[in-house]
C-alpha cells in the first residue's frame, strides 16, 4: 500500500506554477511537499535578513570610476527597519551631512530593501549594461550610493541633497516563495522628501529567471531618457518601451 | 470626555475616548508606528481598567471621529438600533464583557443584540477580552448568509477557492480550480484576484467561471475581485454574481480606495437587480484588514483595531454574503509577528460576528513578518473552534500572484476533520454526487476519468 495518495491530475501542472496536485496522506500534504515549501520560505526569510555586502560591492563598483558613498538610514537594524518604514525612508544624520550637490542628470542608489541578496547579485551586472548606454548619450551620472536599511523613498532625500534630476533606486523586493532575489528599479524625476509612489516608475522582477539584465537595462534607459525629456515620472510617464520600434 | 485611572500613587489621564481605546489596545506594531500605543505595560492595563468603567451609552454620545467630518461616523450613529441595544444599555464596557460570557447571552440573544452594537462598543469590549473570551463568545454567534448556497450555519466551515495566477491565464486558473474542487473547496466563493484590473480581462475570467459553474452545476458563486467601479461597468455584459470591494473604517481611507458609501449603495442596488442568487440575495463581498486606514494616512488618530471594526459598519449596511479580514497581508509594520496576527484575527472575527457579519478570515502572512505555517495552523484551529464562516483555500497555501502565504485546500480539510465541520449543505451534497466526498465527510479518491478532469483540457 502506497503511503501517499497521489492526485491523477498532475498533467494540469503544465498550466500553472501553483502548488496543485500535491497528493495527500489522510488530509495532510505529503512531507516531500511540506519540506519543499519550508525550504522556499527559508530562502525568503534568509533574504529578508541578508546584508548588503558593502565591501564586495564597493570593489566591484570601482570599475565605473564614480564615487561610491556608503550611507545608512535612520533604522538602526533590521528589527527597527521592519517595524518603522518611516525610518527606512530617511538618512541618518552622518549620511545626510556627507552629501553635497553634484548636479548630475541621474544618481543610482543601491539599497538593501527586503532582500539585500537581490542587490548583491544583480545590481552590478545591471549597471554594467546601463552605464555605457548613458555615457554614449551624454547623460551625466552622479555617485553610486550604497544604502543600508533603506526603503525606496530614501532615494528622494539622497537625490535632493545631490541635486540630481533623476534618481534610480535599485532595491531588493519583498521575497516570495518562488523568488527570493528579485530586484526592483524605481525611477523618480525631481527627487524630494515627501514624494509618493505615483511619481515613480517601477521596473520589477529583475533577476535571471525574470526580467533579464539586457531587457531591464533597455527599459531603464528608455524611461530615464523620457523622464529627462518630459521632466516628469510616474503615472504620467507611460512605459511604451518596445512598442515604438 | 476625559478618563483616568489611578495605579498605586500614579494617575493616568486619557483625554478622550479615542485615546483611551488606543492605549487600552493589546500591543501591535501599527499602533506604535502611528504613535498611539500605550507607553508602558502599566499604562495599557490602566487604560483597560478605565475603559472597563465606561458606560456603553457614552459611545452613543462621543464619536472617535467627529460626526461632521466622517460619513462612517454618521452611518454608525444614524443607523444605531436603540431597541436592540436596550438589553445592555445599562452596562459598562467591563460589565458587557461579563454579560457576553454569561449563559443568558445565547445565540438568539446575540443575534437580536447585533444591530444595537456600534463598532466602537465591539472594539472596546474586545480590548478587555482574552483570546479565550473572543473565541467563546464568537462561537455563540451564528450569522447565516445565502446566494446559491447557505454559509455560516453552526457546524459548517466554508472555503473561498482562490485560484490566482500571475498572468490571469485562464488555463492556469482552471487548473487550480479543478484542484480545489476535487479537494472539497469552493463553497464560500470561487474568487480570483486578477493580476490586472482591465475590464476586458475581468469579463473573460467571469465568463470562464460562470461557464464552469453551469457545466458542472456547482451550487456556489463566483467573483473576480476587481474594483467596484469596474464591476458596475461590466455588469450588463458579464455574469457578475458577487460585487467585491476593499473597504476601510474612515471616510478618508475609503476615499483612497476610490469609494464612498453612496457608490457602494449604487453597486449594491445594481447587483441586487441582477437577481442571480437562487437561495438568497446577499450579493456583496467585502475585504478588510487592520492597518489599512493608517497605510492610507487616514486613521484620524484612531487605533488600527477600532478603525478596522468601523469598516464593519460600512459592510453591515449592505448585508454582504462574505466579509473577509485579510489579517496578515499588510505586513510587519502593522502586525509584527504570529502573536499579533493571531490576536488581531480573533478580534476581527469576534467583533464582526458580534455586529452580525458573516466573518471569514484570510489566515495569512508575508515573508517579512515573523510568522510561519505553524502560526497559521494555530490560528486556523482557533478560528475553526470560534466558528469562522469561511477561510481561504490556496493551492499549497502559496499564492503565486499575490506572493503571500495563506491556507491550503488540505488545511481546510484538516480543520473540518478535527472539529467535525461540514461544507455548506448544498455544496456538500454536490461533493457527494460528484464522488469527491462521502457522507461522513471523508475525501474520496477520484479516478483519471472524473468528469472535472475533462474540463478545459
Amino acid at each position: 500500500m502506497e503511503l501517499i495518495q497521489s492526485d491523477p491530475w498532475a498533467s494540469l501542472k503544465a498550466f500553472t506554477t501553483a502548488r496543485i496536485a500535491l497528493g495527500r496522506t489522510g488530509t495532510a500534504i505529503p512531507l516531500r511537499e511540506v519540506l519543499a515549501f519550508k525550504m522556499a520560505h527559508a530562502h525568503a526569510r534568509d533574504a529578508v535578513y541578508s546584508k548588503l555586502d558593502t565591501s564586495a560591492l564597493q570593489e566591484q563598483l570601482q570599475s565605473f570610476h564614480l564615487p561610491v558613498p556608503l550611507l545608512h538610514s535612520r533604522a538602526a537594524d533590521r528589527y527597527e527597519y521592519l517595524q518603522r518604514p518611516d525610518k527606512g525612508r530617511r538618512l541618518d544624520a552622518d549620511s545626510a551631512a556627507s552629501l553635497a550637490p553634484q548636479h548630475a542628470d541621474v544618481v543610482f542608489i543601491l539599497a538593501d530593501g527586503l532582500s539585500a541578496t537581490a542587490v548583491n547579485v544583480h545590481a552590478c551586472p545591471l549597471l554594467q549594461q546601463v552605464l555605457p548606454m548613458l555615457k554614449a548619450t551624454g547623460i551625466s551620472v552622479g555617485p553610486l550610493c550604497l544604502v543600508q536599511q533603506g526603503r525606496v523613498a530614501i532615494g528622494d532625500e539622497i537625490g535632493a541633497l545631490l541635486k540630481a534630476k533623476v534618481t534610480i533606486v535599485l532595491i531588493g523586493e519583498r521575497p516570495g516563495l518562488s523568488a527570493a532575489d528579485s530586484m526592483g528599479a524605481y525611477i523618480t524625476y525631481g527627487p524630494q522628501v515627501g514624494n509618493t509612489d505615483e511619481v515613480r516608475n517601477c521596473i520589477s522582477n529583475i533577476r535571471e529567471e525574470g526580467l533579464q539584465y539586457p531587457a531591464a537595462a533597455g527599459k531603464i534607459f528608455y524611461l530615464l531618457q523620457e523622464a529627462l525629456r518630459l521632466k516628469l515620472s510616474g503615472v504620467e510617464l507611460k512605459d511604451n518601451y518596445g512598442l515604438l520600434s | 470626555m476625559a478618563f483616568k485611572s489611578t495605579i498605586q500613587h500614579k494617575t493616568y489621564h486619557f483625554n478622550d475616548l479615542r485615546t483611551l481605546l488606543a492605549k487600552a489596545t493589546p500591543f501591535r506594531s501599527g499602533d506604535a508606528l502611528a504613535g498611539l500605543a500605550a507607553d508602558s505595560y502599566e499604562e495599557r492595563v490602566a487604560a483597560q481598567m478605565a475603559l472597563a468603567d465606561v458606560p456603553l451609552k457614552v459611545f452613543l454620545n462621543e464619536a472617535v471621529i467627529p460626526y461632521e467630518q466622517d460619513e462612517v461616523t454618521r452611518l454608525i450613529m444614524d443607523t444605531h438600533d436603540a431597541v436592540a441595544f436596550a438589553p445592555v444599555s445599562h452596562l459598562t464596557v467591563g460589565e458587557f464583557r461579563d454579560w457576553l460570557l454569561g449563559d443568558s447571552a445565547a445565540t438568539i440573544a446575540l443575534q437580536q443584540l447585533a444591530p444595537g452594537i456600534t463598532p466602537e462598543m465591539a472594539a472596546a469590549v474586545s480590548k478587555l477580552m482574552r483570546n479565550q473570551d473572543l473565541i467563546s463568545v464568537a462561537q455563540k454567534c451564528e450569522v447565516v448568509t445565502k446566494f446559491r448556497n447557505t454559509i455560516g450555519l453552526k457546524g459548517h466551515l466554508s472555503v473561498r477557492l482562490q485560484p490566482n495566477h500571475n498572468t490571469d491565464d485562464p488555463k492556469g486558473i482552471a487548473a487550480s480550480i479543478v484542484d480545489g474542487l476535487l479537494y472539497g473547496s469552493g463553497d464560500a466563493v470561487i474568487g480570483i484576484n486578477p493580476a490586472t484590473d482591465s475590464p476586458q480581462a475581468v469579463v473573460t475570467l467571469l465568463q470562464m467561471l460562470d461557464q464552469l459553474r453551469q457545466q458542472f452545476e456547482i451550487p456556489t458563486q463566483s467573483c473576480v475581485l476587481c474594483h467596484v467601479t469596474t464591476a458596475m461597468q461590466i455588469m450588463h455584459r458579464a455574469p457578475v454574481d458577487l460585487v467585491f470591494q476593499s473597504i476601510a473604517g474612515t471616510e478618508q481611507a475609503n476615499k483612497s480606495f476610490g469609494i464612498d458609501i453612496a457608490l457602494l449603495a449604487e453597486a449594491h442596488a445594481a447587483a441586487l437587480s441582477l437577481q442571480r442568487g437562487t437561495v438568497g440575495n446577499n450579493v456583496m463581498y467585502f475585504e478588510t484588514g487592520q492597518g489599512s486606514a493608517l497605510s492610507a494616512n487616514a486613521n484620524a488618530g484612531v487605533d488600527q483595531q477600532t478603525c478596522e471594526v468601523r469598516s464593519y459598519a460600512v459592510a453591515r449596511r449592505f448585508s454582504p454574503l462574505l466579509v473577509n479580514t485579510v489579517v496578515g497581508f499588510i505586513g510587519p509594520e502593522y502586525l509584527f509577528d504570529g502573536k499579533q496576527i493571531i490576536r488581531a484575527a480573533l478580534e476581527d472575527h469576534f467583533c464582526g460576528k458580534l455586529m452580525g457579519l458573516p466573518m471569514g478570515v484570510d489566515i495569512c502572512y508575508t515573508n517579512h513578518a515573523e510568522a510561519d505555517q505553524d502560526d497559521m495552523d494555530n490560528l486556523l484551529t482557533l478560528l475553526s473552534v470560534a466558528g469562522v464562516n469561511f477561510i481561504m483555500g490556496v493551492p499549497g497555501a502559496d499564492d503565486i500572484m499575490l506572493n503571500y502565504q495563506s491556507t491550503s485546500f488540505h488545511d481546510a480539510l484538516y480543520a473540518r476533520k478535527v472539529l467535525g465541520l461540514k461544507p455548506a449543505p448544498e455544496f456538500e451534497q454536490w461533493l457527494q454526487r460528484q464522488g469527491i466526498m462521502d457522507v461522513a465527510g471523508k475525501l474520496l479518491s477520484v479516478g483519471e476519468t472524473h468528469r472535472l478532469l475533462g474540463y478545459g483540457v
